[in-house]
């Protein structure tokens, strides 16, 4: 059984779509990064499945649960940290943590929580005086107390300093390590590459692409692309790598091949043949960003080559 | 855990709103504005014009009116003042949200504010009756209407300040339970007795639940009579205020 499921999740504010038929599942002991720009619906995705939204259509189950409706069931297994606020602002660390600990069944110790988010210095310090990150650290800290099942983290470390992102993203990958699901939100292409098992890229309150971040970024590597002088005899090669063969640029090729080995022999022993210099040689791989830029604007990989080509 | 313990299951049914009780009278006590208001101003209104006689209370001596009438508007301004402040900043800071997914839940929240506001209000009347005593007051009548009355009015205040607290902003339900509190102090029959305000204000003043109060509090520590029409609007109040705000409540 999946530990998060959205299955044809809907959510409206008034006539605004904010989230339009998105479905995601999340297994036990797995991170999930949903990625994507501001006002995708991350945080109406999120909220929906820790139960403060009523989803307009679809379903959301989280441990088997209805987040609404079996509410008193769950709490106690789900930790949550919201994108901002949720403390008072006059508690300490110390004091927050306590007060929550008192919530639940078999909390964590707090003096180990503060240490595991790396506030031991300012464990004292009322949450108004803390830094943007530190806050965020303490939130975290909030939704683990009561060692979840699963957690929810919304924008885990927006406005921290990298020290900080550091220690967020490595309680993160131990809670998956220790068999606890994750949901996290993020904008940050890094982030869900380093933290992450899997990247669900949201855009328009849609899923536009699900997988891991290797997968995601291979999904671009159809083609092969180098550099080498000018004019090259273009209907040669395509007749070797058995694929077309665009001059981008002067000088600038792409083969739309597989970028496999033996198309990247194929194309070096052409060279070769012709005793031309090699230039440059990039065998697909598209970073992250690529992929991103590309599915977020609402195009494909392929539909931006091509109108690259075309353009050319 | 010691599962076997009796009593144990109950301790860890309790243990979070005795724990989020405990963190709302701490925090009470600890801001400066609240203590100010549950302690300062009573005690300071209640000592002032009890030795500076110029109020038209018509009593011999002015703490025989003045008593009952502060200990209504320490009741005012815990039940009302503090916790719709105190909530409605809560709310603008998302920490009733974030409470809303830990297994505390709302009715034991709500309990647990309760509690606190009860604390409290033991705490001022621990101050001030010993203060009015010492200025020469003479309680009498019957002291479990008086505590009826300041339960039912506890409920009938914090419903009016709940409901300022779900559904204005945090900024206005400062400024509303404020201003409010001042209109309530004197119109309330706390400092200035009811029979002096002019016939439509005091017509007015009469539906309201502050001077329902202050009239079943002298009349319960005094002659040990309540007029029956101040429990009709005291529980009326009670009824009507925690109801719209229940059913207005915004919890972000």
């Amino acid at each position: 059984m999946a530990a998060i499921e959205a299955v044809d999740l809907v959510v409206r504010y008034g006539s605004t779509v904010a989230v339009d038929g998105l479905s995601l599942s999340v297994d036990p002991g797995e991170v999930v990064a949903l990625l994507g720009p501001n006002g995708a619906g991350k945080t109406s995705t999120v909220e929906s499945l820790e139960g403060y939204r009523r989803p307009a259509g679809g379903r959301v189950r989280v441990l088997g649960l209805d987040p609404r409706t079996d509410r008193v069931r769950l709490v106690p297994r789900i930790g949550v940290m919201l994108q901002r606020g949720g403390v008072y602002p006059a508690m300490t660390a110390r004091q927050v943590l306590a007060l929550f600990a008192a919530f639940y069944p078999d909390p964590e110790d707090p003096e180990e929580l503060i240490a595991r988010v790396g506030l031991r210095g300012v464990d004292r310090t009322p949450w108004r005086r803390l830094s943007g990150g530190e806050q965020q650290r303490l939130s975290l800290a909030l939704a683990l107390v009561g060692r979840p099942e699963v957690a929810f983290l919304d924008e885990p470390t927006a406005g921290v300093d990298p020290a900080g992102r550091i220690a967020i993203r490595e309680v993160v990958r131990d809670l998956g390590a220790a068999g606890r699901s994750v949901l996290l939100t993020t904008h940050d292409l890094e982030e869900a590459e380093r933290v992450a098992h899997r990247v669900v890229i949201v855009a328009g309150g849609k899923v536009v692409a699900v997988g891991t971040p290797t997968e995601l970024m291979a999904a671009g590597s159809r083609s092969i692309r180098f550099g080498a002088p000018p004019g090259l005899d273009r209907a040669g090669l395509a007749e070797v790598m058995g694929a077309a063969v665009f001059e981008e640029q002067p000088g600038e090729y792409r083969v739309d091949a597989p970028a496999d080995p033996a198309a990247v022999a194929r194309l070096t022993a052409w060279l070769a043949e012709k005793n031309l210099p090699l230039a440059d040689l990039r065998a697909g791989r598209h970073t992250l960003e690529d992929v991103f830029l590309q599915l977020t604007s609402g195009r494909s990989v392929a539909e931006t080559d091509r109108e690259r080509s075309r353009r050319r | 855990m010691t599962e076997a313990a009796p009593g144990a299951g109950m301790r860890t049914a309790f243990r979070p709103v005795v724990a989020q009780a405990r963190a709302e009278v701490g925090m009470t006590l600890r801001r400066g504005d609240s203590l100010l208001l549950a302690l300062g101003i009573p005690v300071l209104l209640l000592v002032f014009f009890s030795v500076v006689d110029v109020l038209p209370t018509g009593t011999r001596h002015p703490v025989d009116f003045l008593a009952p009438g502060i200990l209504s508007l320490a009741v005012m301004s815990t039940a009302m003042v503090s916790l719709g402040i105190a909530t409605g900043f809560e709310r603008s800071y998302g920490v009733l949200k974030r409470l809303g997914t830990t297994p505390l839940g709302r009715p034991a929240l709500l309990a647990a504010k309760t509690t606190a506001v009860l604390v409290v209000e033991v705490l001022q009347t621990a101050v001030l009756v010993p203060v009015a005593v010492g200025l020469g007051w003479r309680p009498g009548g019957d002291a479990g209407l008086a505590v009826a009355a300041a339960l039912l009015g506890t409920v009938a205040f914090a419903g009016i300040g709940m409901l300022m607290a779900g559904t204005l902003r945090a900024e206005a339900t400062l400024a509303g339970a404020n201003g409010l509190y001042l209109v309530l102090l004197l119109l309330g029959g706390m400092v200035v007795p009811l029979a002096k305000l002019p016939g439509a204000l005091r017509a007015v003043s009469r539906a309201l639940p502050a001077a329902a109060l202050s009239g079943a509090l002298s009349g319960g520590l005094g002659t040990g009579h309540v007029v029956a029409h101040d429990w009709i609007v005291l529980a009326a109040w009670a009824l009507g205020a925690p109801a719209a705000a229940a059913l207005s409540f915004r919890w972000e």
